[in-house]
């Protein structure tokens, strides 16, 4: 309940409710995008990746933040192996 | 699915696992101690265990399991009016699935369901409205609870019962709020924590901003995490970053889904429906002021302890219990005189063994219970 699960909106459903089809790994659910619509228009929403909150979008996934992380990882990884590299080499 | 493998990358892993160690030899010798690193949110302590995470930890470096599962500190005297609840005449009771396992003083609300009470599982409380319109001649009532991960979900609920003017529908609200009790943690004197690594979900709606004072006016680093293994490492390792530069900042490693601000619509929603209470009494922390949320009076009439009668005891946990120590991190579940004897996920005593994100059930199901027990011997001996 407090996990959430990635998907993606796939068609508007139901205007006034705020309620949209995503689909989740190839299950399609409906559920509320009321809190991730953000002042745009209903249509401009389809396609967005979202976290999904016991049938509430809560949040939509920033790639670019995503990627950044990502990035951050990898170079954290690879100044860890020169790291290691010097030591096994006896002069870090 | 997006951003899940990415973040699970073994090779990754080791390389944080390594500058984690690196950084956790010199800030443990200085202390004396090992450094304990609380996770705040139960979704985390899942994580740690489901991947192994504190046996890929040097021994300089505790993880504290905290209290952040709504399930597992939900007091005995609250399901026992949720059931009286359910036995009303004419009355289906919805909830999600974990709700229903925890146990009362007397049954769990999943007993009640066996001896004929209509209790449903719902994924969504939107589910339990749609059983509202679907018996108007019944009373449809759901039972929330959760932080504030949940809260936008179950208010947003009632404001469309509202504008559909459905009658039928009520809340019995038992949300609670994790600022207050992160408070109450750290003003406890059993408890020596060095940082925290701070729930991912709830910082969605709430943003970074509420955690402020745990840097200004306690020192301490707290960490925005996600849930998958290289999100707890990260997170760790910004904690451990922020000690060795002697810092205590509030940071944000889970930025692909917490906004610093947190979610404006979900927070309004909850400000429209919602109020602070006086105080809110948790299973095994007893009573922490301002920590429970309950329906303002403009939206009473969808208010469950309004329109019935509820018991409403205090009621103590049992004797050999120690749910409360393990809440607080105080001891580890294991440590627990009943941990895997009379307390088992099967047959739960305490609320920590009921949901997959409780202390007790994640190290009853992922944990090596047999190496434990022997380290915890020998340390003894
Ligand atoms: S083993 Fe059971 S009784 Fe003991 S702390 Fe865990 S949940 Fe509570």
């Amino acid at each position: 309940m407090c996990l959430g699960i990635p998907g993606r909106i796939v068609a508007i459903t139901d205007e006034t409710r705020k309620l949209a089809t995503v689909d989740v790994a190839g299950v399609k659910r409906e559920v509320n995008i009321a809190c991730i619509i953000d002042g745009r228009a209903l249509d401009d929403c389809v396609g967005d990746w979202v976290l999904i909150h016991v049938g509430f979008a809560m949040s939509r996934i920033d790639e670019r933040q995503a990627q950044e992380t990502l990035q951050i990882l990898t170079e954290l990884g690879e100044a860890q192996q020169e790291i290691a590299a010097m030591r096994a080499s006896g002069r870090g | 699915m997006k951003y899940v493998d990415e973040f699970r990358d073994p090779e990754k892993a080791a390389s944080l696992v390594a500058a984690i160690t690196a950084l956790a030899g010199p800030l443990a010798a200085s202390r004396g101690r090992p450094l304990h690193i609380m996770e705040v949110c139960g979704g985390h302590t899942h994580t740690i265990f489901r991947y192994g995470i504190s046996g890929m930890l040097p021994p300089e470096i505790e993880l504290v399991h905290g209290p952040g599962c709504p399930v597992c500190v939900l007091p005995m005297g609250q399901v026992d009016d949720c059931v009286a609840i359910a036995e009303t005449p004419g009355v289906i009771l919805t909830t999600f699935g974990d709700a229903m396992r925890v146990p009362g003083s007397q049954k769990s609300l999943l007993q009640a369901k066996a001896e004929g009470t209509d209790v449903r599982m719902v994924y969504s409380p939107l589910d339990a409205l749609a059983l509202a319109r679907d018996n108007p001649e019944r009373e449809v009532v759901f039972f929330g609870l959760g932080f504030e991960t949940t809260m936008p979900s179950t208010a947003l609920t009632l404001l469309q019962a509202e504008a559909e003017a459905i009658r039928n529908f009520s809340l019995f609200c038992n949300h609670i709020t994790i600022v207050p009790t992160i408070k109450a943690i750290l003003d406890s004197p059993d408890l020596h924590l060095d940082g925290f690594l701070g729930p991912g979900h709830v910082s969605m709606v709430i943003g970074a901003a509420p955690y402020g004072f745990i840097a200004e006016h306690y020192h301490r680093p707290l960490v925005v995490a996600g849930f998958e293994p290289l999100d707890i490492l990260h997170a760790l390792w910004l904690v451990l970053t922020q000690l060795a530069e002697g810092r205590a900042d509030i940071e944000n490693q889970y930025g692909r889904i917490v906004p610093p601000d947190g979610n404006a619509a979900a927070l309004d929603a909850i400000t429209r429906v919602f109020e602070l209470r006086p105080f809110f009494e948790w299973r095994g922390l007893g009573s922490i002021d301002h920590s429970g949320v309950r329906i303002r009076e403009a939206y009473a009439r969808f208010d469950a302890e309004r329109k019935f009668a509820l018991p409403s005891l205090r009621v103590a946990d049992p004797q050999s219990c120690q749910c409360g120590e393990v809440l607080k991190g105080v001891i580890k579940p294991w440590q627990c005189k009943v941990f895997g004897t009379s307390c088992t996920p099967e047959a739960p005593l305490g609320a920590l063994m009921v949901s997959s994100e409780g202390a007790c059930a994640a190290y009853y199901q992922y944990g090596d219970l047999e190496g434990l027990r022997t380290q915890h011997a020998v340390g003894a001996a």
